[in-house]
C-alpha cells in the first residue's frame, strides 16, 4: 500500500506562457479537450470541457443539459397529481422505484394520508431492491472505466435478476409507474415472496465475489484510492448526498435521520468511508460504501419479507386528490442521494409547480472541485464514482 | 526444393518468396483462431456464451467480421494527414512481421538463421512504436494524439526491462541466435533457461529463483510491449475513446487489429525460445522432430497468448503514471539486481 | 430551533430586511427581501445556534400574480432543524443576491432558476443557461410562457 500512499494526485501544473506578436499571452501547455456528449464513459450524454496539461487537469467545466426533458412543466400541465409519477419514473431510469417512492411520500404527507403498513412493506421491498440493482449499474460502470469489463456482466448478471421480480410485480423492467400517491397498482404476486428470499439467498455469496474480483483488486485499489478526495466541509457546503456525502465520513441517511416508511423497524446501518485504503472520502470510499450498502439492502429486504403483513394496497388511494393551498419538500434516500420534491399547491386538482431536487444534479456540480489536479484518467473514474445519470441531471 | 535451386536465380527469388510467405500465412490462420478464441474465452469468463449462431458455436464469426471490416467505407476526416494516415497501419504491421523472419518455429524452418536474431527482433519491432505515432498524429484528433504519446512512453520505457531480461537469457545460453538458443536448452523441460538451463546442478539450482524472476519480468514487459491490460492505456476504450486508432476504421483499422494479435504471438515467441525452450519438447527426445517441434513451439506460445487474454479479462488498468512506476522503479532495479546475481553465479 | 425562534432572532438582527412569516403553514417559512439574502444566508450559516449549513434545495417559483420568487430549503447537519425562507421580486426587475458564495450547491440550482424563471442572481460567478441551449428564448416555467414556433428554423410543437 505504500506505493498509493507516495502516489498523491495533486501535481502542481506550471503553464509556460508565451507572447504572440499580437500581445496576447497563449499558455502553450495546455490543451482543452472535449469528453463527450458521445464519450463511452460520461454514462450518458454529459459534455465535460476539460483543461489539461499534458496527462493533468487544470480546469473541468461539465454542460449539462442533453437530456432535458421539461419534468417540471409536464407537471405543471397534467390534469392530476397521480399523472406525474410515470415521468417521476423516466427521472432516474435506474432506480425508478426510488423516484416514484419519493413523489408518493411527498404528496401522502401534503395529504395526510395513512398508507396501510403492507403497502409501506411492499415500498421498502421495492425500494431495497431498486437500490441494489441501481448500485449494481454504478459499481459495474465503474469497473468499466477502470478497464476491467468483466465485473459489469456479472453485475448485470445480478441486476437481471431483480428487474424478473420487477417484471413480475408489475409487467415492467425499467419503468414500473408502481408506486401510486396512497397505495400501489397492484398487489404482489403470490409467488413473490419465495422468490425474493431465493433471490437474497442467491445473492449474498456473489457479493463476496464481486468484491473479491473489484473491489479489493490491487490495481483497482491503486487506481482509486487518494483520488478525487472530497472532504467533509466541502461535501456538506455542496450538500452531496447518498454515498457520496456517507463516503466523506458524514453519517447521514435519511431513512434513519428524516425518517419515511417503515425503515425504523428493520436493523440495519448506515455505511460510512472510513478511507481503509487511502483518505477519508476518495473514490475508492465511494465505490466500498455501495458495495456495503448492497449488504444492508439485502438485510432490509429479509427482514421486510419476513414480517410483511396482510391487507389491501389500494384503500388508501384518494380518489380525487385536491390538496388544500400550500406546499411541501419531502426528501428521500434514493441511491444517488437525497431526491427532494418541492411541491406547491394552489387548491386545484393539478400541480401548480414541482421542483425535483434530484442527487445527481447537485453530486455532479462538486466535480470540477474534487478533480482538479487529478490526471485524465482520474477524471474518468471521479465521474463514475460520483455515479450520475443524466435522466435525473438533466430532468 | 533442390528442384528448384536448379532453376537458378529465379527459382531462389520463388524459394524467398515463399519462405517468407509462411509467416504471413501463419499470421492470418493464427488471427483468426485467435480473435474467435479470445472472444470464447471473456465470454466463459463472464459466465456468457459469446458467438452461437455464425456455424457450430460461431465458429464461422471471425470469416464474417474479417467480411464485415472488408465491406466498411474507408474513412479519412478531413482534416487528417493523409500520406501518413495511410501509411501508419501498414508500418505498425511491418514492424510485427519483419520481427517474424528471426523466429525460430522449428528445428529446420526460421526466416532468416541470422546471429544477431535476438537483437534483431527488439530492434525491427520498436518500428511499431513509430507506426503508432504517426497513426496517432496523422489523425489529428486530440484523444488520439493521446494515445500515440502515452504508446511512445510505454513502449519505450518497457523496452529497457525487455532488453535487460533478454540480456540474462543471453548470459546463460551464450548466443545471440535463437536456434544457438533453443538447441542449448535440448533434453527436457529441466533444461529449460527459466529451469536454470542445462548447467551444474549447484548452479543450476542458484540460478533459478533468478531466472524464474526475469521469466515472470519479461511476461509483464511484454504485455506492456503489446498494450495488453493492465498496461492498454494508448488505445485505453473508457477514457481515450480508442486511443490512436480512433480515427481508422475498415481495412486500416483491422491491419492495427491484426499487427497486435501478431505482436502478441511476437513478445510470446521470443519469451518462448528465450525462456521455455523454443522448439525442444518438454520430453527431452520423446515427441521431438521438426513437425513436433513445430507443434511444441506454436502450442506454449498459444499458452501464453491464453494467459495475456486471461489477464486482459480480469485486471483493471493501470494509470500512466503507475505504469512508469512499475516499470522504472520495480521491473528495471530488480533485473539489476538479477544480472548482478546471474553474473556471479555463472563466473564462479 | 423552532420556526418562531428563528424568525424573531432575524427581525432583531436584520429589522427590516425580514418581511413576514408564516408560522402555521405544513413547513414554516420566512420571507426576506432579496437585495439582503446573502447577508441572511450567511448568519444563517455561520450563527452557532443557526448552524444551517445544507441548502437542501433552491426553487425558483413564478407565483402567477406579476412576481417571481426563491425558495431555499435549509438544514442544519448539527442541530437538525430545518427551515424555508422566501424571497419574492417583481417579474419586471427580477433580481435576488446570489447565495452561491454561501452554499456551493447554490451555484447550479441558481443557473437552473435563471435557465427556467429568469430570475437574475445578483454576484453569481457564472450566471449562464444549464439546462436549455445557450441561444434558446424565453423562460419556459414562467406561467405565461408561449411555446416557440420555431427554434433555429426547427418546428417546436409537434
Amino acid at each position: 500500500m505504500n506505493g498509493s500512499k507516495t502516489l498523491l494526485t495533486s501535481y502542481v501544473s506550471q503553464p509556460g506562457e508565451i507572447k504572440t506578436s499580437s500581445g496576447k499571452t497563449l499558455r502553450t501547455d495546455e490543451m482543452i479537450i472535449n469528453m463527450g456528449p458521445q464519450h463511452p464513459s460520461t454514462h450518458g450524454v454529459l459534455r465535460l470541457e476539460i483543461v489539461v496539461d499534458g496527462e493533468i487537469i487544470v480546469d473541468v467545466i461539465p454542460h449539462i443539459g442533453y437530456l432535458h426533458r421539461c419534468f417540471e412543466k409536464h407537471a405543471e400541465h397534467m390534469t392530476n397529481y397521480q399523472q406525474v409519477i410515470p415521468y417521476a419514473d423516466r427521472m432516474d431510469y435506474v432506480a425508478a422505484m426510488n423516484m416514484e417512492q419519493g413523489y408518493a411520500v411527498a404528496m401522502e404527507r401534503m395529504l395526510k394520508i395513512e398508507v396501510p403498513e403492507r403497502v409501506e412493506y411492499i415500498r421498502v421491498i421495492m425500494a431495497e431492491l431498486q437500490r441494489i440493482a441501481s448500485h449494481l449499474v454504478a459499481v459495474g460502470t465503474f469497473g468499466i472505466d477502470a478497464g476491467a469489463f468483466t465485473p459489469f456482466l456479472y453485475a448485470f448478471h445480478d441486476r437481471e435478476r431483480i428487474l424478473d421480480l420487477f417484471e413480475m410485480t408489475c409487467g415492467a423492467r425499467l419503468l414500473y409507474n408502481y408506486i401510486w400517491v396512497g397505495g400501489l397498482s397492484h398487489d404482489l404476486p403470490p409467488q413473490f415472496i419465495d422468490k425474493a428470499k431465493e433471490f437474497c439467498k442467491y445473492y449474498r455469496p456473489r457479493i463476496k465475489e464481486f468484491n473479491d474480483l473489484l473491489t479489493y483488486n490491487e490495481i483497482f485499489v491503486k487506481r482509486t484510492a487518494n483520488v478525487g478526495v472530497l472532504p467533509k466541509d466541502v461535501a456538506i457546503n455542496y450538500a452531496c448526498s447518498g454515498p457520496m456525502l456517507r463516503a466523506s465520513g458524514v453519517n447521514w441517511d435519511l431513512r434513519r435521520d428524516d425518517p419515511y416508511s417503515v425503515y425504523d423497524r428493520f436493523e440495519w446501518e448506515p455505511q460510512v468511508g472510513k478511507g481503509e485504503m487511502g483518505t477519508v472520502g476518495d473514490t475508492w470510499d465511494r465505490h466500498i460504501v455501495r458495495m456495503r450498502e448492497i449488504e444492508q439492502s439485502v438485510n432490509i429486504i429479509e427482514q421486510a419479507l419476513a414480517g410483511i403483513p396482510e391487507g389491501n394496497v389500494q384503500a388508501a388511494i384518494p380518489k380525487r386528490i385536491r390538496p388544500e393551498r400550500g406546499e411541501i419538500y419531502a426528501r428521500t434516500e434514493a441511491p444517488r442521494g437525497e431526491i427532494g420534491y418541492y411541491i406547491v399547491s394552489d387548491g386545484s386538482t393539478t400541480p401548480f409547480r414541482v421542483k425535483a431536487r434530484s442527487p445527481a444534479f447537485v453530486n455532479l456540480s462538486v466535480l470540477p472541485e474534487i478533480s482538479r489536479g487529478a490526471m485524465l484518467a482520474d477524471l474518468v473514474l471521479i465521474a463514475a464514482g460520483v455515479d450520475i445519470v443524466l435522466g435525473e441531471v438533466d430532468r | 526444393m533442390e528442384a528448384l535451386e536448379n532453376l537458378g536465380v529465379w527459382g531462389s527469388i520463388l524459394i524467398a518468396v515463399v519462405w517468407s510467405a509462411l509467416p504471413i500465412v501463419f499470421i492470418l490462420l493464427y488471427a483468426l483462431v485467435t480473435l474467435y478464441a479470445e472472444m470464447k474465452i471473456a465470454a466463459h469468463i463472464q459466465d456468457r456464451l459469446a458467438y452461437m449462431r455464425t456455424g457450430w458455436h460461431g465458429t464461422l464469426q471471425p470469416f464474417a467480421d474479417i467480411l464485415k471490416l472488408l465491406q466498411k467505407e474507408d474513412t479519412i476526416s478531413s482534416a487528417a494527414d493523409r500520406k501518413l494516415f495511410r501509411l501508419a497501419p501498414y508500418v505498425v504491421f511491418m514492424g510485427t512481421y519483419g520481427a517474424f523472419s528471426a523466429i525460430p518455429f522449428s528445428s529446420i524452418y526460421i526466416g532468416s538463421n541470422i546471429d544477431l536474431g535476438v537483437f534483431f527482433i527488439v530492434a525491427v519491432s520498436s518500428l511499431v512504436v513509430v507506426g503508432i505515432l504517426m497513426g496517432g498524429w496523422a489523425s489529428n484528433n486530440k484523444w488520439s494524439i493521446f494515445g500515440a504519446m502515452r504508446s511512445a512512453a510505454q513502449m519505450v520505457s518497457y523496452e529497457i526491462p525487455t532488453a535487460l531480461a533478454i540480456l540474462i537469457a543471453v548470459m546463460i545460453t551464450g548466443s545471440l541466435n535463437l536456434q544457438d538458443v533453443t538447441k542449448f536448452q535440448e533434453g527436457g523441460i529441466h533444461n529449460w533457461v527459466v529451469f536454470g538451463g542445462p548447467l551444474p546442478l549447484t548452479q543450476k539450482l542458484l540460478l533459478i529463483p533468478f531466472t524464474l524472476v526475469t521469466f515472470i519480468i519479461l511476461f509483464i514487459a511484454s504485455l506492456a510491449e503489446v498494450n495488453r491490460t493492465p498496461f492498454d492505456l494508448p488505445e485505453a476504450e473508457s477514457e481515450l475513446v480508442q486511443g490512436f486508432n480512433t480515427e481508422y476504421s475498415g481495412m486500416r483499422f483491422a491491419m492495427f487489429y491484426l499487427a497486435e494479435y501478431a505482436n502478441m504471438f511476437l513478445v510470446s515467441a521470443v519469451t518462448v525460445a528465450l525462456f521455455l525452450g523454443g522448439w525442444t519438447s518438454p520430453f527431452g527426445s520423446f515427441l521431438s522432430g521438426p513437425v513436433w517441434g513445430l507443434f511444441w513451439f506454436i502450442g506454449k506460445c498459444l499458452l501464453l497468448v491464453f494467459l495475456q487474454i486471461w489477464i486482459r479479462w480480469t485486471l483493471p488498468r493501470l494509470r500512466v503514471d503507475q505504469l512508469m512506476y512499475t516499470s522504472w522503479k520495480v521491473l528495471t532495479p530488480f533485473l539489476f539486481v538479477c544480472i548482478f546475481g546471474v553474473g556471479l553465479i555463472l563466473v564462479l | 430551533m423552532t420556526a418562531e425562534q428563528v424568525f424573531t432572532s432575524l427581525k432583531a438582527k436584520f429589522g427590516d430586511a425580514v418581511l413576514e412569516a408564516k408560522l402555521d403553514a405544513l413547513q414554516p417559512w420566512i420571507l426576506v427581501v432579496p437585495e439582503r439574502m446573502k447577508e441572511v444566508a450567511l448568519f444563517l450559516r455561520d450563527d452557532p445556534a443557526m448552524q444551517f449549513d445544507y441548502l437542501m434545495c433552491l426553487s425558483g417559483m413564478d407565483y402567477n400574480d406579476g412576481k417571481l420568487g426563491v425558495v431555499y430549503h435549509l438544514f442544519s447537519t448539527v442541530h437538525r432543524h430545518k427551515i424555508v425562507l422566501k424571497v419574492q421580486c417583481a417579474k419586471e426587475t427580477p433580481h435576488v443576491q446570489s447565495v452561491s458564495a454561501v452554499w456551493g450547491t447554490a451555484n447550479w440550482h441558481e443557473r437552473e432558476a435563471y435557465d427556467l424563471l429568469g430570475i437574475i442572481f445578483d454576484e453569481h460567478p457564472d450566471l449562464r443557461r444549464i439546462l436549455l441551449p445557450d441561444d434558446w428564448g424565453g423562460y419556459p416555467l414562467r406561467k405565461d410562457y408561449r411555446v416557440p414556433e420555431f427554434y433555429n428554423g426547427v418546428k417546436v410543437p409537434y
